[in-house]
């Protein structure tokens, strides 16, 4: 059988396939690691790291909606001298690149964490988290704003010299922008898309669902909209693009890149079936030989309009 | 921790809309306790789209069961599932009740479906300790004593049994176990759980409950389901990984 090369590269960010596992789905590695080879997968975004730890949201932080879930657990998270301590040893005897999650309240926050943490080896690549929907300070705050998006791109650009991802929301009108954002700034590729915000109510108690009334909204409910921000920034801005939203199996990550995406990233299928994205590697593999093509990467922005 | 389907082999309507489903699993039923639970995926399809958590009702040999209300499109679907289809499970998931101890009688307290993990908790103590099992409902239509033995009911409506919570029921019948050594092993509504904290703590019982939380994945990765821990306030621990099970001491209910 022909071997179909599925490798790609995003900055000095070098992936041996296309699927990686998306920030806040798979914590910190431990837990999947019991399902998949983390050795198979492209990479692994870990959960989003803020400089101390954070407790995140009280329940209810989860509810099912049709074809997806909202979420609002609030960031959650054991902070960054925890998280080298005690997660890092775990991630560090896989090969597999590690790309850290980083969230932050303020832009001296992100800058900081970037700064302790492009230290570890491990880490092979940062992905900014400007878009979280589920707390007060930072998140959209920052993500809703070019302004802000540029200025923490440069800033954190400034203190590491390894690839810089930004993380992007879809509650804006234009997102290309703020990819061009990311680009002007030197950013080296940018995750596409974070949640959307979205609401449930309990129609007797007249209550929110989410303690926290809004979340963020994923899964398959959510793809139509991520491919066509997909699809904007490929038009419109010259940067690496990895696709997220409601990726439920192999024909979805190649929609995605036919829509632009170099890779991506599955999130909430680890949550319904966490064997799903080593399955999706092979599948995928199948899929290249099934019609004549050699290099996955040929695949991404190859759509025909 | 494990992921595979298993077979169906009935379904079983026990009361007015309360069923038992019936599977095959020697893997699940060679590694499972009481008060563990398993998540599980319904159906291939988009909607229902996430797991839903069920604790093991009981187990027979190479098969368990699985108690359930129909409560919505999940447990619908689950409760039409013939012999021979198969049922997509994760587990056995999280801590079990802890059986061991130095203690003359075990007492269940009940709310509702919470009756769920008891038949296979009874089965595995019944020939180590005396067992009372006290179990309450709004009214009678919510009273579940399959499986459980020594049983004493409460509803809300006075509709069976004593008239009134099954924590207002315990304490009718304390003189029958206050100067033995007892251990409380309970699971239902948040309400009850919090009156019975009340009870234990007063009565310095030792307690362990079984907690519910809206989950995703059930091991972890979600971080969907906390509950507020009473040692440590600044963290949350989880329902399904550090729980369901705790002690009543260790959790804000």
């Amino acid at each position: 059988m022909t071997k179909v090369d599925l490798s790609l590269q995003i900055g000095s960010l070098k992936l041996r396939n296309p699927i990686m596992l998306a920030s806040g789905t798979v914590g910190y590695g431990n837990e999947i690691a019991e399902f998949i080879d983390l050795n198979k997968i492209g990479g692994i975004v870990t959960k989003s790291i803020s400089l101390k730890p954070r407790k995140g949201n009280p329940p209810q932080r989860i509810v099912e909606t049709p074809a997806g879930m909202l979420n609002a657990i609030g960031l959650a998270n054991v902070g960054v001298e925890q998280f080298l301590k005690e997660k890092i040893p775990f991630l560090s005897k896989y090969d597999v690149p590690i790309i850290c999650n980083i969230a932050a309240s303020s832009v001296d926050e992100y800058v900081e964490c970037t700064r302790i943490l492009t230290s570890e080896e491990t880490i092979k690549a940062f992905e900014i988290n400007v878009s979280c929907p589920n707390v007060k300070e930072g998140g959209l705050q920052f993500g809703n704003s070019c302004a802000m998006v540029s200025e923490i791109t440069a800033k954190v650009k400034a203190v590491t010299d390894k690839p810089i991802i930004i993380k992007l929301s879809p509650n804006v009108s234009n997102i290309s922008e703020f990819a061009k954002a990311v680009k002007d700034e030197g950013g080296d590729a940018v995750s596409a898309i974070n949640t959307l915000v979205g609401a449930a109510f309990d129609i007797f108690t007249r209550r929110p669902k989410l303690k926290n009334v809004t979340g963020g909204l994923s899964g398959p409910a959510i793809k139509p909209v991520a491919l066509a921000k997909v699809l904007e920034i490929k038009q419109k801005v010259d940067i690496p693009i990895i696709g997220i939203g409601g990726i439920m199996n192999w024909k979805d990550v190649v929609e995605f890149m036919i829509a632009g995406a170099s890779a991506v990233q599955i999130g909430t299928l680890n949550f319904i079936d966490p064997y799903a994205s080593q399955r999706i590697v092979g599948e995928l593999e199948k899929y290249c030989l099934q019609i004549g093509i050699d290099k996955i990467s040929e695949l991404t922005g190859s759509y025909i309009l | 921790m494990l992921l595979l389907d298993a077979v169906v082999d009935e379904s079983i309507e026990i009361e007015n809309q309360i069923f038992l489903l019936k599977v095959y699993s020697p893997e699940i039923t060679s590694n499972i306790k009481p008060g563990q639970f398993l998540n599980v995926r319904v159906s291939r399809s988009l909607y229902p789209l996430l797991r839903r958590p069920f604790s093991v009702c009981d187990v027979d040999g190479e098969y368990f069961y699985l108690m359930f209300n129909i409560f919505g499109e999940g447990t619908k679907i689950l409760s039409r599932k013939g012999k021979g289809e198969t049922i997509d499970v994760i587990g056995p998931l999280g801590n079990g009740f802890n059986l061991d101890g130095d203690y003359k009688t075990a007492i269940i307290v009940a709310g509702g479906l919470g009756a769920a993990p008891f038949p296979f908790f009874t089965r595995m103590i019944n020939s180590r300790k005396e067992i009372l099992s006290f179990i309450g409902g709004r009214t009678l239509k919510d009273i579940i004593t399959y499986g459980m033995k020594n049983t004493s009911v409460a509803t809300d409506d006075g509709s069976l049994g004593f008239k009134g919570t099954v924590i207002d029921l315990l304490k009718e019948n304390i003189e029958k176990f206050k100067n033995q050594k007892v251990k409380i092993f309970s699971c239902g509504p948040n309400a009850m759980l919090r009156a019975l904290k009340t009870f234990a703590l007063d009565n310095n019982f030792d307690c362990e409950v079984s907690t519910e939380c809206a989950m995703a994945c059930g091991f972890g990765i979600c971080q969907g389901c906390p509950i507020e821990s009473t040692d440590h306030p600044e963290k949350y621990l989880l329902v399904c990984k550090d729980g369901p099970v705790f002690n009543v001491k260790d959790v804000v209910i």
